[in-house]
């Protein structure tokens, strides 16, 4: 049954750039039977809120979606750790034919009770909407009671892919902004918004401002507090990683409170340091910028030389990235080009034309560029490519050890800090220590060389 | 439904009209912190770290053992991809689900479209022999009717399209756990497949939700037996493969059409499973439908379970056990001995799927382990009555208790202080919160490498499994203690 020619489905042609002419198109639902390696509306909601360590995470709905997000990713917390609880209405066959709204009540009250959140999300799974269950309803009933903010997240899974979640996250979070009594704007201060402090990431960036004078108000959501939500209004400017999961709160805090925002990514030197120096030009301050240069020095410094070993390593190999947000890939074309490292494949599930129109400029002409792939198209690239490492997540992994081809995990479930200065140096210890590893030798394709 | 407190208890209307805890604490009409049960702690509306997962999952497993087979779910695209992630990091292969990506419209208008052209770009993409088809909770609660759908699209394309089989299961989540779903599919498969005719000389064997390791012992134990058979369904190739040159689409292995349509015609048929229902049971349906010889036994984990499926094999082959295993069961018996010292009077608590839970207790018990709480999410009903019959000698007040979740199983850990767990993964935070050892078996297994290759089933099986318990036993005797004895 092994298929030495895969073909691409005739629908997928145009989400695929193999080189020529750009016209590209994005942002389309995904065909149904292709296998896409999306998630749904649910997932970006979940993904999005998840971190928030005092919250309560409620899934309304049969049991799959809180049992398949229970304890998913490595999203650390520096004090409590409710986020790693799963709770779910587990409905049943009486509850879908009579209604959720009681057990949903029920449940909540119980819940807010033994583990005293201080806030609580509710999110809706596909059949809740269909059903007719008044929601909102329910957690405005609980909210009055309980008095802590009770939200429901709108997160029916058919309602879109994960940026429809996204939205409807954003959506939730902004709604306990601004509910602090403080309206004062705080000097020199920023939100950090768009990084889940996957393996304390967010720590690693927050020490850096800090070390340039800057005060972090909130971080959304890595590592997040319900009481430093409230608080996003009075920082002074938004900086906003991840290509889509928080920019809609980022746009909502520009209306209503007139904080500008700022994109910026954490990964690789050049990116990370131009985070930095962003943020001092913003705020104009030359002593701010100066420091921001000697936090970059520094680390600079240290990284370079223990760099070095692995990029003679691995200098002229080639690698596919495939991420969720196509922020993402730009810093890892950038980031491997750093230990020498050339990207063949490139591509994203959410991205725009736009930002595979920056990608094809960014990467090496000939790069294949893919929009909501799936596995055999995948299967197809990284064989005629011939890659020897694969950027991707769980669902990527088994294509790439399967065909004998190392494997980074860049997604939420790993386990490895790969933002900020340190972070590029596991990042290039971790591409080392699957590429360089000697068991491709079995593999059949490095076997019959 | 009214109760004392005045109001309506459940369904309700309207959230006014649900009780507070007061109303319920007053009239008993629901959980309350009075009526505390003493193991679990407080009865909690929500699952709290559910020790299940959905119907859909164990569909999917089902039909990833046909041969040439592509899952399919007919629903929302996230259920496709979340199971395809969870199965992933626990056999760590490709798992390749197909969905048929509702959008809103499909809510308001149905799946049929979504259905068909999902259908259309599968077979044109992986071409595979057999789609199985398993209905998400959307599909079900919209009430798409995907039997209908299918028939109409094998009528309306059989001419253009070069057709599979495409087989339907419906498997609603808010119906049954994953380990319902599994067999539902299992029973759709041989309802849709097995068709009369003349008896041929195979064995059937349903082998239950089992590990691709399992299902390898099982096929070298029926060699042995020398009589033909089938495995329904078999995953262990699909799921536990070698390394590739080129992709596969489909990956090679599982069980044939040709061999399922043909069940009804065999010499008997066996399955390995306890708590299932007469309605989930696919050879109750043989037995029904082509009066075919039905056996059914446990799982066989342990002495006394395997020695019933291996009698079994010997009255339908009407050969004696083979040397090999019977050699087997011997070095089993003398390992036990050597190691009874260990196990006597350890307290354990066993959790997971009922089945296995059910033969894990048996074998708990024979080797003298103290199971102080049998417990799955599951809810057959039928878990106390099977673990009685498979474990007699097991304490009467052994806490088994269906419908269970992690938060309940932490509490009840707590009060019972086992020296050891024995489950799936998913109990690790417990396991360390509570810093009781965990013995890893069964599905999932997500923190370790070994989750395909984990045997349970027959007297290696059992030796494995006896050999890791003695061993971590004595590890903990070894390690507990300041004097740093180098002889246990």
């Amino acid at each position: 049954m092994s298929d030495k020619t895969i073909n691409l489905l005739e629908k997928r042609k145009r989400q695929i750039h193999e080189g020529g002419e750009f016209v590209m198109e994005a942002e389309k639902q995904s065909l149904a039977g292709s296998v896409s390696q999306r998630s749904c509306s649910f997932c970006g909601s979940r993904v999005v809120l998840y971190p928030i360590a005092d919250a309560l995470h409620v899934v309304h709905g049969p049991i799959g979606c809180a049992s398949y997000t229970w304890d998913i990713r490595g999203s650390l917390s520096s004090g409590p750790e409710l986020h790693r609880l799963s709770f779910s209405t587990d409905m049943q066959e009486k509850d879908v034919i009579y209604g959720g709204e009681g057990k949903l009540y029920n449940a909540l009250v119980e819940l807010i009770e033994e583990y005293n959140p201080n806030a609580a999300f509710i999110y809706t799974t596909c059949i809740i909407g269909v059903i007719g269950d008044d929601v909102q309803a329910v957690c405005k009933k609980v909210q009055n009671e309980k008095g802590i903010p009770v939200i429901a997240v709108d997160s029916e899974g058919f309602k879109g892919s994960k940026k429809e979640g996204y939205k409807a996250a954003c959506d939730a979070l902004f709604k306990i902004v601004g509910t602090d009594d403080a309206t004062e704007t705080i000097p020199k201060s920023i939100n950090i918004l768009g990084d889940f402090n996957i393996a304390g990431e967010i720590w690693v960036i927050k020490d850096y401002y800090e070390r340039m004078g800057v005060e972090v108000v909130c971080s959304v959501s890595g590592d997040g507090r319900v009481e430093d939500i409230r608080k996003a209004g009075r920082a002074q400017l938004n900086i906003v990683q991840c290509s889509g999961s928080v920019s809609n709160l980022a746009k909502m805090l520009e209306t209503e409170y007139g904080t500008p925002m700022m994109r910026a990514s954490y990964f690789g030197i050049e990116d990370m340091s131009k985070a930095l120096y962003d943020v001092a030009d913003f705020f104009n301050d030359d002593e701010m910028y100066e420091a921001a240069a000697r936090v970059i020095q520094e680390e600079v410094t240290k990284l370079v030389p223990r760099l070095a070993p692995y990029r003679k390593d691995l200098k002229g190999k080639k690698a596919a990235v495939y991420t969720g947000g196509a922020f993402k890939v730009f810093s890892l074309v950038r980031s491997l080009k750093t230990i020498g490292m050339d990207v063949v494949i490139a591509g994203s599930q959410t991205g725009s034309v736009e930002d595979y129109k920056m990608l094809m400029e960014l990467c090496d002409p000939g790069t294949v560029i893919l929009d909501d792939t799936n596995p055999l198209e995948l299967a197809k690239y990284v064989k005629e490519k011939d890659v020897d490492l694969f950027i991707g997540g769980v669902k990527e992994r088994p294509i790439a050890f399967k065909l004998g081809i190392g494997f980074c995990d860049h997604n939420h479930e790993r386990k490895e800090c790969l933002a900020g200065f340190i972070g590029m140096l596991n990042f290039a210890a971790e591409v080392h220590s699957s590429v360089m590893s000697p068991v491709w030798q079995f593999a059949p394709r490095r076997a019959n060389r | 439904m009214s109760c004392e407190c005045g109001k309506t208890c459940a369904p309700v209307d309207s959230p006014e009209n649900a009780c507070t805890s007061e109303d319920k604490a007053k009239c008993g009409c629901g959980p309350s912190k009075a009526d505390t049960p003493p193991i679990t702690g407080k009865n909690f509306t929500a699952t709290r770290n559910a020790c299940k997962l959905c119907a859909p999952l164990g569909a999917c497993l089902a039909f990833r053992g046909i041969e040439g087979c592509l899952p399919f779910l007919h629903g929302s695209q996230g259920c496709a991809t979340y199971i395809r992630r969870y199965m992933i990091s626990h056999f760590r292969e490709p798992m390749d689900i197909a969905s048929s990506n509702f959008g809103e419209e499909s809510v308001v208008f149905g799946g049929r479209g979504n259905l068909n052209e999902g259908l259309k770009h599968v077979i044109e993409g992986y071409k595979p022999e057999v789609i199985g088809i398993a209905t998400t909770c959307l599909a079900e609660t919209i009430g798409d009717d995907v039997g209908m759908y299918v028939k109409d699209f094998i009528k309306g394309n059989k001419d253009t399209i070069s057709m599979p089989h495409l087989l339907h299961v419906s498997t609603p989540s808010y119906a049954g756990s994953h380990a319902d779903g599994y067999q539902w599919a299992v029973r759709a498969i041989v309802d849709q497949l097995a068709v009369d005719g003349p008896n041929e000389k195979f064995i059937g064997i349903f082998p239950g939700m089992v590990s691709p390791a399992d299902l390898r012992h099982l096929r070298d134990i029926l060699s042995d037996f020398g009589m033909p058979f089938s495995i329904v369904p078999d995953y262990s190739d699909p799921l536990d493969g070698p390394v590739w040159g080129e992709y596969h689409k489909i990956p090679a292995g599982g069980t044939p059409v040709s061999e399922i349509s043909k069940l009804g015609r065999a010499s008997a048929v066996i399955e390995l499973a306890s708590t299932i229902s007469e309605k989930q049971s696919a050879a109750t349906l043989l037995d029904e439908r082509f009066s075919t010889a039905a056996f059914r036994v446990g799982l066989p984990i342990g002495i006394r379970q395997s020695d019933a499926f291996f009698k079994v094999l010997e009255q339908i082959t009407g050969e004696s056990i083979p040397d090999h295993h019977e050699s087997e069961r011997g070095r089993l018996i003398d390992a036990y001995v050597d190691g009874h010292k260990y196990t006597f009077g350890k307290k354990v608590v066993i959790y997971g799927e009922e089945d296995y839970v059910v033969g894990l207790t048996a074998f708990c018990a024979e080797i003298g382990l103290k199971p102080v709480l049998c417990a799955s999410g599951g809810k057959s009903g039928r878990l106390k009555s099977c673990i009685q019959d498979a474990a007699p000698e097991l304490d009467p007040e052994t806490e088994i208790l269906e419908g269970i979740d992690f938060a309940e199983i932490e509490e009840a850990v707590t009060h019972l202080k086992p020296d050891l767990l024995i489950g799936n993964s998913k109990g690790f935070s417990l396991s360390r919160k509570t810093g009781t050892p965990l013995i890893r078996v069964g599905f999932p297994i997500h923190d370790r490498v070994s989750g395909s290759r984990t045997l349970h089933l027959g007297y290696k099986g059992a030796q494995r499994l006896f050999d890791t318990i003695v061993d971590k036993l004595m590890e903990l005797k070894q390690d507990s203690n300041d004097i740093g004895y180098t002889y246990i």
